[in-house]
C-alpha cells in the first residue's frame, strides 16, 4: 500500500534537509535502552513486557483508512489507555519522519521491503513474542518472510496485491488478466493513451520483469535493460505514470487500464456510480505481493503498550474485523473463520492458490540500475 | 526563495573618517555606534541564514561526497567524487537540458504576457492600479498544491479545454500529462513573480521621458525600444529570474501535470532520496541545480548589470 508518492516528495523536501543532520549507520549503541552490546545490524535489546502489560497511552503511526476506528475504541476500553493515530502516505514518509529518532511514535505500520530497510537502520524493536502470544495465528505463509526472517522485528498486517483497474465498458467484460494489456503491441494500441502505470521504480519494472518471464528481483543488467525497453517501447500507448491518483485516472475515465494497489481499488470501486463496471486483475503471468506489517519503534515510549496492541489486532475476531472492514487480505489463519464469505470467495482479493506471486525484495546496489533504467524509459 | 531576498542592509559602513576627518571623536563614536546597531538589527536574519541555510547546505555537501551503503544507507567516510561523475551520465544531462528548455520556455512566455499586463497596470491611475494589483495577487491566497490540481480537472480529456478544443474541431488532443500542461502550470503558477517587479519597475519610469522622445519624433516602437524597455530592465532581470529558477527546479507542477512521463530534474532529484535511496548522488544534483542556477543568474545580471 504506497499511494501517494507525491506527498511523500514534498515531505522529503521539506524535512529531508533537517533529517540529514541524523548520524548515520546502524546506530543501536546511541540508545538509552541498548545494552551496548549490540551489533550495528542488530536493534536495541528486546522490551521485556508481560502480556497485557501497559505502559502508557498508545501513538499509532498508520495508512489512513486502514483500521475500523471501532476497533481502535475497543482497544481504548479493554486496556484503559487512549490511542493517538497519526497517519502517512508512503512508506518512504514513514522512513524519513522516524528515522532521525524521537518521532514518539510506538506503533508503525511499514510495508515488507520497508520493514528490511528499517531492519538494517536499526530503529525497530525486537518483537517480545511471550508478550504477543497470538502471534501463533500468523498464516504460515507470512511467519517467516525474506524481509524479516522468523518475525524478529515485525508481524503482518494485511496483505494485497499489485495488479491492474480496468474499465469494463472499453476492455470489455471478458477481458484476460495479462500484462499483454500494457505490452503487448497489439493488444496496447487498442487502448492507446488510455493506459496509466505507477511511478514506481520497482512496480513498473516487475510489471515488464512478469510479461518477460524474469524473476521481479532481477539483478542481471541484461534482463533489466530489456524490460527498460520493453517500457520504452509501451510508453507510445501510455497516458501517465502516476502513483497517487491511478484509482481517479480510472473511475473519471482519463484511462480504462490502471496500474495500482489492491485495497484502493476496492475502494474506489465501492464509491463508484457504477461499481460493475470496474474490475481489479491480477495479471496471470504473475504480480506483486506485498505485506504490511506492524512493528514497534526502537525509542517507543511505550513499547509495552505496543506489544498489547500488536496482540489486540492479532486475535482472531479483530483480524477478522480488520478485514471485514478495509477489504486487504489478512494474514491471520484464525481470523478465517470470521471474514465475511464475500470477501474470501473473491479472487481478486483472495487469489486462488496457483497464481504466481512475488514478494519484492530489497536488491541492493540494483536499486541504483532500477531508478536509472526506469526514468530512462519513461523519458 | 527567500534566498534571493536581499540580505538586510548591514547599516552603514564605519568609515566616516574618510568623509570628516577633523571632527573625528563625537562623529565616529556615533558612527560606530549606528554601525553595531545595524549590525544587531541584521543579527537574526544572519543567525536565520547561518542556521537554516548555511548549514544545512553544507550538510548536502558532505554528504555529496559520501557513499551509498548497499542498503541505501549513507556511509560517512571513504569520500570520494563518485555522485559528481555520475552527472555527466547521458541520463542526467537529458534532464538537465529538458528542465533548462522547459524554465527557460516558461520564462519567455510569462515575460511575452506578463510585461503588457505590467505596463497597462502601471499606467492607470492610481486607485484603480491597487485594485488591479490585488487581483494580481489573489491566486496567492489559495494554495498553490490546490491550484495545480485544478488544472488537471480543467485539461482532463473530459474537462472544458478538450471541449474548447473539440468545438473548434480541433478535436482529440490530449493536453493533460504533456510537456504543453507542465509549461502552462509553469507559466500560471509563476507569472505574478514576473508582473510584480515588471510593475515596480515601469511605474517608477519617468513617462515625460517617453514624451520627450515621441516629440524627437520617434516612433511609438522607437520610443519604447530606446527608452521604457532599458529603464524596465532591471523589472525584466529581477522577473526573469524569480520565474526561471523555481522553474528550473520545479517539482510540484511537472509531477502533478506531467503525469511524470517527462522528467524534470526536481522530480530526479526527490527519487534519489526516496526510491532509489541514494542520498549522496541527491546532494551532488542538487548542488549541480544551484550551480546551474547561480551561473544562470550571474549571466542574467551581467549581461544587464550597466542599467541596474
Amino acid at each position: 500500500m504506497r499511494i501517494n508518492r507525491l506527498a511523500a516528495g514534498l515531505a522529503v523536501l521539506t524535512v529531508g534537509l533537517t533529517a540529514c543532520g541524523r548520524e548515520v549507520g546502524g546506530d543501536a549503541a546511541d540508545d538509552p535502552t541498548s545494552d551496548g552490546t549490540s551489533t550495528a545490524t542488530e536493534a536495541a535489546a528486546t522490551a521485556e513486557c508481560e502480556e497485557g502489560e501497559t505502559d502508557g497511552d498508545l501513538v499509532f503511526y498508520n495508512w489512513s483508512d486502514y483500521i475500523d476506528p471501532e476497533l481502535i475504541t475497543q482497544f481504548e476500553e479493554e486496556h484503559g489507555v487512549s490511542v493517538t493515530s497519526d497517519y502517512y502516505p508512503s512508506n518512504e514518509e514513514l522512513l524519513a519522519k522516524v528515522q532521525s529518532g524521537g518521532s514518539g511514535y510506538d506503533v508503525i505500520v511499514p510495508s515488507d521491503y520497508m520493514v528490511n530497510i528499517m531492519r538494517e537502520e536499526g530503529i525497530l524493536l525486537p518483537l517480545d513474542k511471550d508478550a504477543i502470544p497470538n502471534h501463533v495465528n500468523v498464516a504460515d505463509e507470512f511467519a517467516d518472510p525474506p524481509f524479516d526472517p522468523g518475525n524478529q522485528f515485525s508481524l503482518p498486517y494485511q496483505w494485497g496485491t499489485t495488479g491492474l483497474g480496468v474499465d469494463t465498458a472499453v476492455v470489455g467484460e471478458d477481458v484476460e488478466a495479462s500484462w499483454d494489456l500494457i505490452f503487448d503491441p497489439e493488444t496496447a494500441s487498442q487502448y492507446s493513451g488510455q493506459i496509466a502505470l505507477l511511478d514506481d521504480p520497482r512496480e513498473t519494472m516487475a510489471a515488464a520483469l512478469y510479461y518477460l518471464g524474469y524473476s521481479p528481483n532481477t539483478t542481471s543488467d541484461e534482463e533489466l535493460q530489456e524490460a527498460s525497453d520493453l517500457i520504452a517501447e509501451a510508453k507510445q500507448h501510455i497516458a501517465a505514470f502516476d502513483s497517487n491518483l491511478y484509482t481517479d485516472l480510472l473511475l473519471s475515465g482519463e484511462v480504462a487500464i490502471s496500474h495500482g494497489f489492491s485495497g484502493n481499488y476496492f475502494a474506489a470501486f465501492a464509491e463508484a456510480e457504477n461499481p460493475d463496471q470496474y474490475r481489479y486483475l491480477i495479471p496471470l503471468e504473475g504480480a506483486t505481493k506485498w505485506v504490511d506489517t506492524m512493528a514497534v519503534l526502537a525509542d517507543a515510549p511505550h513499547p509495552c503498550t505496543g506489544h498489547t496492541f500488536i496482540n489486540f489486532l492479532l486475535d482472531a475476531e479483530n483480524g477478522a474485523q480488520l478485514t471485514n472492514w478495509n477489504y486487504y487480505g489478512s494474514p491471520n489463519a484464525a481470523a478465517e473463520e470470521h471474514i465475511l464469505p464475500e470477501i474470501l470467495e473473491d479472487p481478486a482479493i483472495y487469489p486462488p492458490d496457483d497464481a504466481d506471486l512475488f514478494f519484492l525484495e530489497d536488491t541492493g546496489d540494483a536499486e541504483i540500475l532500477y531508478n536509472d533504467l526506469f526514468t530512462r524509459a519513461k523519458s | 526563495m527567500s534566498t534571493l531576498t536581499t540580505p538586510p542592509d548591514a547599516g552603514p559602513e564605519p568609515d566616516s573618517g574618510l568623509l570628516a576627518p577633523e571632527t573625528e571623536g563625537l562623529e565616529e563614536k556615533g558612527e560606530r555606534r549606528r554601525g553595531r546597531r545595524g549590525f544587531l538589527i541584521g543579527a537574526p536574519s544572519l543567525a536565520y541564514l547561518v542556521l537554516f541555510f548555511a548549514i544545512p547546505l553544507g550538510i548536502v555537501l558532505v554528504y555529496s561526497f559520501a557513499t551509498r551503503s548497499r542498503t541505501g544507507l549513507t556511509i560517512l567516510g571513504d569520500w570520494n567524487l563518485d555522485s559528481y561523475q555520475r552527472l555527466a551520465d547521458s541520463l542526467v544531462l537529458e534532464i538537465f537540458w529538458r528542465s533548462l528548455w522547459l524554465a527557460g520556455l516558461s520564462t519567455i512566455i510569462c515575460l511575452l504576457l506578463g510585461y503588457p499586463l505590467a505596463y497597462y497596470l502601471a499606467t492607470r491611475p492610481p486607485r484603480l492600479r491597487a485594485v488591479l494589483l490585488v487581483l494580481v495577487m489573489i491566486p496567492f491566497w489559495s494554495n498553490f498544491l490546490v491550484r495545480t490540481y485544478a488544472w488537471r480537472v480543467l485539461l482532463a480529456s473530459d474537462g472544458p479545454m478538450s471541449g474548447v478544443l473539440g468545438w473548434i474541431g480541433l478535436g482529440d488532443v490530449r493536453l493533460l500529462f504533456t510537456p504543453f500542461a507542465i509549461t502552462l502550470g509553469l507559466v500560471y503558477g509563476f507569472l505574478p513573480f514576473m508582473i510584480l517587479p515588471l510593475y515596480a519597475s515601469i511605474e517608477r519610469l519617468d513617462f515625460s521621458l517617453v514624451e520627450a522622445a515621441r516629440d524627437l519624433y520617434g516612433s511609438g516602437w522607437q520610443a519604447f525600444r530606446r527608452v521604457t524597455w532599458p529603464l524596465s530592465r532591471p523589472g525584466v532581470i529581477a522577473g526573469s529570474i524569480l520565474v526561471f529558477i523555481p522553474s528550473f527546479g520545479a517539482y510540484v507542477t511537472p509531477e502533478i501535470l506531467g503525469g511524470s512521463r517527462t522528467t524534470m530534474i526536481g522530480s530526479y532529484v526527490v527519487r534519489q532520496f526516496l526510491s532509489a535511496r541514494d542520498w549522496p548522488f541527491g546532494s551532488a544534483l542538487s548542488f549541480a541545480i544551484l550551480a546551474v542556477m547561480l551561473g544562470a543568474a550571474v549571466l542574467y545580471f551581467r549581461s544587464g548589470g550597466k542599467n541596474l
